[in-house]
């Protein structure tokens, strides 16, 4: 019962803070996994974020459904997204309601500016603990080769501009087949 | 008056299964709802014209949430009210609660198996991948003077070797964004 109150609040707190797309949460999840270890690994959140890319649905209320469902079961996972999206529900109804005065405002423009390049940052510390996860060897404190070759070649696959832009889910696909036949 | 209660209940009950709709065929983020809301919210029902959708994405992208909650939220609240916002915020987010509700307790069941567990390791490269495709993409248009080169660096390092909050971190961005980068404002 105190790890569903306790992951309802870290929920809250990450719909109130977590700005953008989906995988803004995604620190907010990596700093969950290290002060709650028992809730999920670093590993599963990486799977975590696999699925969520796979399935229907906001990548960041597919991650809460299922963080909420590895820590507690199936109403963890109803009352994780429900979490998420109540500090959403009410900031845009305040906003609607002043929207012509908070589009004209220089200090939310300026507190904005500042804030897009944190994202940024973030989002990047983010993707470099999976990245550690995926390519380093901690027996042996060395780099895997091949999983690095398949992370760079993957990258520049995402950077390509063929006449239509390569799905998510393609990659998702393409990755999982590397894994079996190389046997990552 | 009982048939305007009856009008209002068809139509928060028109709200959730069209967000329902969104929601089972949105994959990803917020961006690859757009085309969605477009055909349904726009074309199909007129619930809001394209700018209204575009203005109600660039405020999603930047307040607290993820942009496709606060989006489903937007058009609701303006359509039917706070009953709206929050109906159709709860249609959006259906389907991702029952599909992952699915996924994940079948996968209790097969994640020992080793196929399964290489085919995860090969999905985390994917992601890895992927995940810094967004980062790239982030920076080229939103880190574009030497400044956010500097509050970009500094929010990933603040993180990476500090295990600083980035609620921390948003806040003093924030802060840094009011009082440097107001000139900013006169090239845009």
């Amino acid at each position: 019962m105190r790890d569903l109150f306790l992951l309802c609040f870290e929920y809250l707190k990450t719909g109130l803070f977590a700005i953008g797309g989906g995988l803004a949460t995604l620190p907010f999840l990596v700093q969950m996994s290290n002060n709650y270890p028992h809730w999920f690994t670093l590993e599963q959140l990486a799977d975590m974020i696999a699925i969520s890319e796979s399935t229907p649905g906001a990548i960041g209320i597919n991650m809460s459904t299922y963080v909420g469902y590895n820590t507690y079961g199936i109403l963890g996972g109803i009352l994780a997204s429900i979490s998420l999206t109540i500090p959403s529900i009410v900031i845009i109804i305040i906003i609607a309601k002043l929207m012509n005065k908070f589009n004209d405002n220089p200090y939310i423009q300026n507190s904005l500016k500042g804030l897009r390049p944190a994202v940024t940052g973030l989002i990047a510390s983010a993707g470099f603990t999976v990245l550690k996860l995926c390519v380093y060897d901690n027996i042996n404190n060395t780099i895997k080769i091949l999983p690095s070759a398949l992370i760079v070649i993957f990258f520049i696959l995402t950077q390509a501009k063929p006449t239509k832009k390569i799905h998510p889910i393609l990659f998702i696909i393409a990755g999982a087949i590397c894994g079996i036949v190389f046997k990552l | 008056m009982s048939n305007k209660k009856h009008g209002k209940l068809r139509l928060l009950l028109d709200l959730y299964f069209t967000f329902f709709k969104i929601g089972s065929m949105t994959f990803g983020g917020g961006y690859a709802m757009l085309p969605l809301l477009n055909a349904e919210v726009v074309e199909k029902k007129k619930w809001a014209n394209e700018e209204q959708i575009l203005d109600y994405y660039a405020i999603g992208q930047c307040t607290p949430g993820i942009i496709a909650v606060n989006t489903s939220t937007f058009v609701g609240y303006n359509h039917a009210g706070i009953l709206g916002g929050i109906i159709a915020t709860l249609g959006f987010i259906s389907p991702s609660i029952i599909i992952i509700l699915l996924i994940a307790s079948v996968l209790d069941q097969v994640s020992h198996i080793s196929e399964v567990k290489h085919a995860f390791a090969g999905v985390r490269i994917a992601v890895t991948a992927l995940i810094f495709s967004t980062v790239f993409k982030l920076i080229k248009n939103n880190v574009n003077t030497i400044l956010k080169v500097i509050i970009a660096i500094i929010s990933f390092l603040a993180i990476v070797m500090f295990d600083i909050s980035p609620i921390v971190i948003s806040v003093a961005a924030a802060i840094v964004g009011i009082l440097f980068l107001k000139e900013d404002n006169k090239n845009a």
